[in-house]
């Protein structure tokens, strides 16, 4: 079956590629995993791009999704189909460095005189996509990070105007707002990206050994031993005291469908689900955002970045190339960033970028408030080992991973530490697998 | 006597023969080949150096608890949805056979479920038993709680059962009603005159004449419960919540193609094979010999 999919794939990109040859531009492929308003919008972007082109012209598809860019790109790689420029999620960066599939970042740049100041980039974001020695492999391209969404009126009951800091205070309000009659104080879902990834990060907690996965492909997962066992502990019981609700698609809402129609006081999401909540709110709902909280007793420290960077991939002509370097250079001009950081909700990955967009009034704007919230939180502190980023295998099985065994200690069928412990376990061997797949290889 | 045409010419046989033998080659022997090859290896995403590693792949599946669970959660969809799917559309099918009201339509729209593919099958059984927003959310105003397929795994379990079970009514149906329909009516109507009633003639009568095409459906069913039910799985439950719906089949796409482990999913897609082939083996050696054709 896996083999006719991959021919399936392979057909599909030759139909693709066949059909575009008849004009005179020279055309490279570029694949995208953003889907909804988003991947409309990248798609718009593309068209900019084009459109500003007398030599090349993007050819972008969407695929349906992140992680089935990553597979349908692996897919369409082996079968040497694959195109020049895709669009890969944080947790396939692993996958995509060890590949031997891909044309370096740096390397790219020097080749193609893309001139790049990489230091440019916000250190939070750079390091994230960079190699242990801080090279850049791949180009930042939509990037976000986690805030909390909170709702004033919910607070206002409880005769509080401004968003929690620390996570003892923000329980504390909720258990208030329960007996101050609010339904539904916080919403939440299984993702770990806001419980686990960016609450290590501010927290300046590990995940793993080896400084999260940098230092080598032997590291160890020992989320369960950190304060975060303790955070899930904590969720558990606001759980079970009705403060808090377990909020997802199966469910009926997601966690920000539940937060803009009013129904849940407070979630955590991305800063580029901002624009999403500004447009679908029901009308007169009164939110804000803040950064995420803190346990008191800990110093804030850097959150993680999320979302896509570039990859160029091995095994394209010349002409692609320039092609692809000629898009790199326009999605890097500070207008680009502008343009696309007020379509959507995503930050700008570079300092210029954000400069701009402040000289431009962007974030005085009403509309945008609370959004350089995500900056301030992004370079919070200069990356530490443990704010850096995450360097595991197989990640994205890892997540699932534990979102199972969160499954089972949400709804009761498992001790909360006892599901932590069995999760690091089974993440454990998912590393030990990947490193045995990966035998004489190491990170670069 | 049965009657045999046969080709004078093998060639001219081999040659009409020859494209579907290059199809079946190529979509399932040689793939099946590759993924016996993939399961004593170890695959790394982007291909290239597979290292043998004998039956470890086997080793890590049986020694795993989580594999376990899901060979157990496998085997009673199968059973559930099997039960339920061939029980309803035997019961559609003897209504329809008795010309109950409505028939004709009835007889035209049962059919139409099996022409829904299967996520949109899934999406709409998403929404309508969502607990919260859908339309079976009615019962948890009634006993707060009770339905809450994201939460509790039985409902989940449920939750597929149905949606896969409403899908296959619909194929079983039709076999059933043409297998109804071929008995001859004198059959029925003597029966009839010496006093047997519904039920009486369709155990004696009706259910013996059936039997070919219960368990053809049986086969069918089964087998389609193990291979074909990632579409609703995906959709509605992804395995969840705590892996109460994750299936076989689901286990190997999420191994292989979510956590990109061809190894380990090729390995277990072998085992899954083997099930499909030892369940089949069962089915006709000792269920169809209760079987009587003709």
């Amino acid at each position: 079956m896996k083999n006719a999919i991959i021919a399936a794939v392979a057909a599909a990109a030759l139909l693709g590629s066949s059909g575009a040859e008849a004009q005179q531009r020279i055309k490279f492929e570029y694949w995208y995993g953003l889907t909804g308003q988003l991947g409309e919008i990248l798609e718009q972007h593309c068209k900019r791009f084009n459109d500003a082109q007398q030599k090349f012209e993007a050819v972008c598809v969407g695929q349906g999704g992140y992680d089935k860019a990553e597979q349908n790109t692996i897919a369409a790689y082996r079968s040497k189909q694959h195109p020049t420029v895709v669009q890969i999620y944080d947790a396939g960066t692993v996958n995509f460095m060890l590949s031997g599939a891909i044309y370096p970042a740096n390397q790219f740049a020097k080749d193609f005189s893309i001139d790049i100041d990489w230091s440019n980039y916000f250190p939070g974001i750079a390091n994230y996509y960079a190699t242990s020695k801080g090279e850049m492999w791949s180009f930042p391209y939509n990037s976000s990070t986690a805030l909390l969404y909170w709702n004033k009126d919910a607070w206002a009951k409880i005769g509080k105007t401004k968003a929690p800091e620390t996570i003892e205070e923000w329980f504390d309000d909720l258990r208030k707002m329960k007996a101050a009659g609010v339904e539904c104080g916080f919403g939440f879902d299984y993702d770990t990206w806001m419980p686990l990834e960016q609450f290590s990060a501010i927290h300046n907690l590990p995940i793993a050994t080896k400084a999260n996965g940098y230092g080598g492909l032997d590291a160890e997962l020992v989320f369960n031993k950190t304060k975060f066992a303790d955070y899930m502990k904590d969720w558990k019981k606001l759980l079970d005291e009705g403060v808090a609700r377990i909020q997802t698609a199966q469910v009926g809402k997601t966690i920000v469908q539940s937060f803009t129609d009013g129904t849940c006081a407070s979630v955590l999401s991305s800063v580029a689900n901002h624009g999403v909540v500004g447009s679908t709110a029901k009308p007169g709902l009164n939110w804000g955002v803040a950064m995420l909280p803190v346990y008191k007793d800990f110093k804030r420290h850097n959150s993680l970045v999320g979302g896509a960077s570039l990859w160029v991939m091995q095994g394209k002509s010349r002409q692609e190339y320039e092609g692809a370097a000629a898009l790199m250079k326009f999605l890097s001009t500070p207008e680009e960033a502008l343009w696309y950081s007020t379509a959507n909700a995503y930050i700008p990955v570079t300092k210029t970028g954000f400069d701009f967009m402040n000289k431009n009034g962007f974030y005085q704007d009403p509309k945008h408030a609370g959004r350089e919230l995500a900056i301030t939180s992004l370079t919070f502190t200069p990356p530490t080992e443990n704010s850096r980023g995450i360097r595991l295998g197989n990640f994205t099985q890892i997540r699932a991973e534990i979102r199972s065994e969160l499954e089972a200690a949400f709804t009761g069928k498992k001790d909360m530490q006892v599901a932590l412990d069995e999760a690091a376990a089974r993440s454990n061997q998912i590393l030990r697998r990947f490193e045995q797949t990966f035998k004489g290889k190491t990170l670069p | 006597m049965e009657k045999r045409a046969a080709f004078s010419d093998l060639r001219l046989a081999g040659a009409l023969i020859a494209p579907q033998l290059l199809l079946v080659f190529v979509f399932f022997y040689w793939p099946a080949a590759q993924a016996v090859y993939w399961a004593f290896t170890t695959q790394p995403p982007f291909g290239g150096s597979n290292e043998w590693v004998g039956f470890q792949n086997f080793e890590q599946i049986f020694t795993d608890r989580v594999y376990w669970n899901s060979v157990g959660v496998s085997f009673l969809f199968a059973g559930l949805s099997t039960a339920l799917s061939v029980g309803m559309a035997l019961l559609f099918a003897l209504f329809v056979d008795r010309r109950l009201t409505g028939y004709r339509v009835h007889r035209f729209i049962y059919f139409w479920p099996y022409a829904v593919a299967a996520p949109a099958v899934g999406l709409a059984f998403r929404f309508i038993f969502a607990p919260e927003a859908g339309f079976v959310s009615a019962v948890n105003q009634w006993v707060p709680g009770l339905w809450n397929p994201a939460l509790d795994g039985k409902d989940a379990l449920a939750l597929i059962v149905l949606a896969n079970s409403w899908k296959m009514v619909a194929y079983n149906f039709i076999f059933f009603l043409a297998a109804l329909q071929s008995i001859p009516r004198p059959l029925i109507e003597a029966a009839a005159m010496d006093g047997a009633g519904v039920l009486r003639r369709a155990r004696d009568i009706q259910f013996p004449l059936l039997a070919p095409t219960f368990f053809f459906l049986l086969v069918i069913n089964v087998t389609e419960s193990f291979v074909d039910s990632f579409g609703i799985v995906d959709i509605t439950t992804g395995g969840g919540p705590a892996r109460a719906t994750d299936l076989m089949v689901y286990k190997i796409y999420s191994d292989g193609f979510k956590g990109l482990d061809y190894s380990m999913a090729a390995a277990q897609s072998i085992v899954l094979m083997g099930v499909v082939i030892v369940l089949t083996f069962i089915q006709f050696r000792y269920v169809e010999r209760r079987v009587h054709y003709s």
